[in-house]
């Protein structure tokens, strides 16, 4: 007992300084990693963005020849597009659902009940995504057909039904943390006000949790625009720019993933798909600074 | 007090167990109408339960049980159909002052508006009414639209009150209101309690752990301790030299809790 604390007084032990030097390299690390990726993606695909490649063609043509032997054409307008239609959607489809789902869970059922709807929603998350592509390339195709009666049931609506399955989860667990921190004080104060459930939920509970179900859904839309399998699997992979629900179509990051495999390694096509890979990465950072700004402003007002 | 005394709330053999601990067991008294109730009595003894089985907020606890009744003038309240309108008849003060994460003015007027209350010139008006009964207008009076939670704790626990009288309670509950305020504070709250008393005509229940408030406030004062009502008697022989009983003489001098 003496012995030891002669020693904490005498230096700091040497267990401390490891601990605090590995989180240091820890937290070091993530942003390091995040360059890396950038620099690698920007390396591969930077002489041809800087010499060759028409950027306002890229951006504004919607023809995606990359393979055409007498004229190729590297237009990424109707991927981008498909991007944006198909997560937008499936936003349609997965915020209400979601958000109502983590109202439910953390306002309205039973604790016991809410133990398995935590322990199920786990489980839809960890469902891969190639078995969503399956789901939606198999069940989700025939159902479309037969529901619309469409030609083809792997278009924009299939897609975002699976990207929406997939990030229900994400906003669910994330919306339900937020409505939870809110404190219990806040719900006891509004029911002997004489406000009903409901009206506890809509007029204290999403003021006072606006800022987490704002990361929760914001979270989500990141999850579909990344995601690669099952809208490769589900949407048709055709490029065409959308024009509705029904439309088959195809996004930036299915491309890459469905064409790196096949291409020479440092030619035009190869250096294109790493563009695309720098203009995917430039769309999440916009989101996320988005998010950021947003979630400051909600942050000035408290 | 005595004469002419009219029961606002008729407690009889009120016991509640939360699972298996009992909080309350089997107390019955009378508030009357108009009067400045002091609950006084240690920690765990069941005061908040209390105020809590008046207004029906206990339903919240999963594992609660209630037995025997509390009447609201003359109506079993665990009868009432319309709980919100119930709760609305109840003003009531927590312990921490819980400023909704919504403006001033949103704060005041969210009971008017959950109970259907749309008309802006209205809601002005209750919003300046109550804010001026709980002595908090002239401070904030130019930034109704600030949060409340951005305000001081003693404004926070005037705001709560200001939001309390915002549905015209007939009953003013207040459960230890005073124990995140600052002494001063305190004295302004418990002048704006007497007004509310004489001038409001309204029945206050005041749940305190310093026994020298009930005291300076309370008309008639009753001791619990451990859940057992040990005595309900005026506030003069609660803190005369012989109360009913030896333990709340010790109780009320400091001799114990």
């Amino acid at each position: 007992m003496n012995a030891l604390r002669k020693n904490t007084k005498a230096k700091v032990p040497f267990s401390e300084t490891a601990i605090e030097t590995f989180i240091r390299l820890c937290g070091i690390s993530s942003i390091i990693f995040v360059f890396g990726i950038f620099f690698f993606v920007f390396r591969e695909g930077a002489g041809f963005l800087f010499n060759g490649l028409d950027l306002g063609q890229f951006l504004t043509s919607p023809e995606w020849y990359p393979t055409s032997l007498s004229n190729k054409r590297y237009g990424t307008l109707a991927l981008i597009l498909g991007t944006f239609s198909v997560t937008t959607l499936a936003m349609c489809l997965a915020v209400p659902f979601g958000l109502g789902a983590a109202i439910f869970v953390s306002e309205f059922c039973s604790p016991k009940l809410r133990e398995a709807f935590k322990i199920i929603i786990e489980l839809l998350a960890a469902i891969p995504s190639v078995v969503w592509g399956f789901i939606g390339l198999t069940l989700m195709n025939q159902m479309i057909i037969k529901i619309f009666n469409a030609p083809i049931g792997l278009t924009m609506l299939n897609g975002s039904i699976m990207l929406a399955l997939m990030s229900v989860p994400i906003i669910v667990s994330i919306a339900e943390d937020a409505l939870k921190a809110v404190p219990d004080s806040y719900r006891e104060a509004a029911e002997a006000l004489g406000a009903t459930r409901w009206q506890v939920v809509y007029r204290v509970l999403l003021p006072a949790a606006k800022n987490g179900l704002l990361a929760a859904v914001l979270l989500g839309a990141a999850r579909s625009i990344g995601e690669t399998m099952a809208v490769l699997m589900a949407t048709g992979h055709s490029v065409n720019i959308p024009t509705g629900p029904l439309s088959w179509m195809r996004t930036l990051t299915a491309t890459i993933a469905a064409e790196l495999g096949e291409v020479a390694r440092g030619d035009e096509h190869y250096q294109v798909l790493f563009i695309i890979g720098i203009l995917l990465f430039s769309i999440t950072f916009i989101v996320n600074l988005i998010a950021d700004l947003v979630i400051k402003g909600i942050h000035q007002d408290f | 007090m005595k004469q002419n005394v009219k029961t606002k709330i008729e407690i009889s053999d009120l016991k509640v167990h939360y699972g298996n601990k009992p909080a309350l067991n089997g107390i019955s008294f009378d508030v009357y109408e108009n009067e400045i109730l002091g609950i006084i009595g240690p920690a765990q003894s069941g005061k908040t339960t209390l105020l809590k089985v008046i207004n029906r907020t206990l339903e919240f606890t999963a594992d609660a049980t209630v037995e025997g009744s509390v009447k609201l003038d003359g109506v079993d309240v665990s009868t009432i159909g319309d709980v919100y309108g119930l709760r609305r008849k109840i003003g009531m003060v927590l312990p921490l002052p819980v400023g909704l994460p919504l403006s001033i003015y949103d704060n005041v007027a969210f009971a008017p508006r959950t109970a259907g209350l749309r008309n802006k010139a209205e809601l002005d008006e209750i919003v300046e009414r109550c804010l001026q009964q709980a002595a908090l207008w002239d401070e904030v009076k130019d930034r109704l639209n600030a949060l409340g939670t951005k305000l001081s704790g003693g404004q926070q626990q005037r705001l709560t009150i200001a939001r309390a009288l915002s549905h015209q309670p007939e009953i003013l509950c207040l459960d230890e209101f005073s124990i995140a305020v600052d002494p001063i504070t305190t004295m302004r709250i418990e002048e704006v309690l007497k007004m509310l008393s004489t001038e409001a005509k309204m029945t206050i229940m005041l749940v305190t752990n310093l026994v020298q408030q009930a005291k300076r406030l309370a008309n008639r004062t009753a001791f619990f301790l451990n859940g057992n009502l040990i005595e309900i008697d005026t506030t003069d022989v609660i803190f005369s030299e012989n109360p009913a009983n030896q333990i709340t003489y010790d109780y009320v001098n400091g001799n114990f809790g």
